[in-house]
């Protein structure tokens, strides 16, 4: 009945939502933020650890919401480790555009975050996979909150 | 299909309703999203079409044929909504954008105009954002209290604390919805009114889900205030519809200054236009005050007995079928409900749920439902809700049942 929505609820994603790999609360960090979508109720909190050089060393997260949110949250701790924070935000804009149009420009090291390609497709659930985004931008930033709308 | 209730011919009613015929994605239509919006019947889209054609200037100030007979049609609503509502009288209707822009309005004008600081304001701890947020910006502006009258774990009004909160004789008003959004609740409105007015208080009803359902009469209630929106009454957005008794609005202060609302204006002074056209400044929606007619007289070609009845029956059904499903919990178990049924499930999170079951044609809403107090009270993050109109049937909640459960197998 639902093989048409294999593209987005495909095998990466129902992992990951279903069982997230970081979904825990670092006992030491030095920036937290939560993401909040009050249209929708998700809610997320990410914790960063930084290391010497500035670079994001540790991460976790937790979140209350959907499998495309806490997959998306999932997926993108893993994939900011070891970066900037110039970097990260890079590439939470390269993520934008690939969740609002399908398409990965220049993405050689953007593999793992593709199974939220599709998301494209499901105009309203955009702002579900972006919001774990929102909230680790607004940890880098040192603010405390974050929505998300797009 | 099992439809058949007396003088209620479902399948004559659905083919009123254009959009019923589209396909979603190559499947039907199932419209299971009424309390957020209706669809409109053909006679709505008719009325403004044929305006808009045929028979449209503005209003209230044209000394020209187009202007009497647009006036003559938009004023011809007002004695609608009056009949609707059993209105004493047509002066007491006044037209506004929606039920927000009506509790606005009240927060202003009777809030600010009429309540004086120390007194206090009664809400239900089951409101629409729309009946929350104008009281708190009266709180925070004009010193009123707000008190939240708490609700049951069944989704009711509980009413000894509601009594409790008014024994002070501190409250001005009681602003309260006639139905839930997110429950399907009805509160008690004759007692509500019975106790706010031993007390001293004026009673507003937030009638934005209650009009759809069931016949509103406004003075055997004995409400003070009644509020309502066009578009979920199978009309137009942008219009709506603010009930008060002739002497209270009398008593109020404007609302927005302009055009239309004023009886003559100098710099040094203004004066106001007679009740109601002193709240309603500007040019108002005209084509959509005309849709609002054809909406109130297609629901009175029906007639509230038979839309009872077929929405009880339905609501009845929906909740056995939903109930019998394993991993499903309907929120709210209220004795007096009407056509909205939230729900969540177990394995997976309503987002989830809503976007599967638009993959097989079924529209409902998840989320908050603009009602994130009454979602904390209830210990939940989101619902998923299924919303019956005129045109829904067995038919379509049998099917939004089935594919519930090939969703709990899909996330097995």
């Amino acid at each position: 009945m639902f093989e048409d929505v294999r593209d987005l609820y495909n095998a990466a994603i129902l992992e990951r939502g279903r069982r997230p790999r970081h979904m825990n609360k670092l006992a030491a960090f030095d920036a937290t933020a939560k993401g909040d979508n009050p249209m929708c109720g998700d809610r997320v909190q990410v914790w960063l650890k930084y290391a010497p050089d500035g670079s994001i060393a540790e991460t976790g997260f937790d979140a209350r919401g959907c499998e495309i949110s806490k997959a998306s949250a999932d997926l993108m701790v893993e994939a900011v480790w070891g970066q900037a924070p110039a970097d990260t935000r890079a590439m939470f804009e390269r993520f934008r555009q690939m969740a609002q149009s399908g398409e990965c420009p220049s993405c050689a090291a953007f593999a793992p975050l593709k199974p939220l390609a599709a998301v494209h497709a499901y105009p309203s659930r955009v702002k579900c996979a972006t919001l774990p985004w929102h909230a680790l931008l607004a940890a880098l930033e040192g603010a405390n909150n974050a929505t998300s709308e797009s | 299909m099992n439809d058949a209730t007396p003088a209620f011919d479902i399948q004559a009613i659905r083919a009123q309703f254009p959009i019923l015929s589209e396909k979603i994605r190559g499947k039907d239509l199932v419209f299971l999203d009424s309390a957020a919006s209706a669809q409109k019947p053909r006679a709505v889209i008719d009325a403004m079409v044929h305006a808009l054609e045929h028979q449209y200037a503005n209003i209230h100030r044209g000394l020209h044929w187009m202007s009497e007979r647009t006036t003559e049609a938009y004023e011809l609503t007002r004695d609608a909504a009056a009949r609707l509502l059993n209105a004493r009288d047509r002066s007491e209707i006044v037209f506004v954008r929606n039920t927000t822009e009506a509790i606005n309005l009240l927060a202003h004008s009777y809030g600010r105009g009429i309540l004086t600081p120390g007194q206090a304001v009664v809400i239900s701890a089951m409101e629409h954002h729309a009946n929350i947020v104008p009281w708190q910006m009266l709180r925070d502006s004009h010193g009123i209290e707000l008190r939240i009258a708490p609700i049951t774990d069944a989704g009711e009004l509980d009413m000894a604390a509601f009594e409790a909160l008014l024994s002070d004789f501190r409250v001005g008003l009681v602003a309260i919805t006639h139905m839930s959004n997110v429950l399907g609740s009805y509160t008690p409105a004759e007692r509500i009114t019975a106790i706010a007015h031993a007390y001293g208080a004026k009673v507003m009803l937030d009638g934005s889900q209650s009009v759809v359902h069931r016949r509103i009469d406004v003075q055997a209630l004995d409400a003070d205030f009644f509020v309502f929106t066009g578009h979920k009454l199978y009309g137009p957005t942008g219009i709506g519809v603010l009930w008060g008794r002739r002497e209270l609005l009398d008593a109020m202060p404007p609302f927005l200054g302009g055009g239309d609302m004023i009886s003559s204006v100098s710099y040094e002074r203004s004066t106001w236009a007679d009740t109601p056209h002193k709240f309603e400044a500007g040019t108002p929606a005209i084509i959509e005050g005309i849709g609002l007619h054809a909406a109130i007289e297609f629901v009175e070609s029906i007639g509230y007995s038979a839309i009872a009845a077929h929405e009880a029956a339905l609501t009845e059904h929906a909740l056995a079928k939903m109930s019998a499903i394993e991993g499903v919990t309907v929120i709210g178990r209220a004795q007096d409900r009407g056509g909205v049924v939230s729900f969540t499930l177990d394995r997976a999170h309503a987002h989830d749920v809503a976007t599967l079951l638009d993959r097989q044609g079924i529209a409902v809403r998840a989320g908050q439902h603009c009602a994130e107090p009454l979602m904390r009270r209830l210990g939940l993050d989101s619902t998923a809700r299924a919303s019956f109109g005129i045109y829904t049937t067995r038919d379509e909640i049998d099917g939004l049942a089935d594919t519930l459960t090939r969703i709990r197998e899909f996330f097995a």
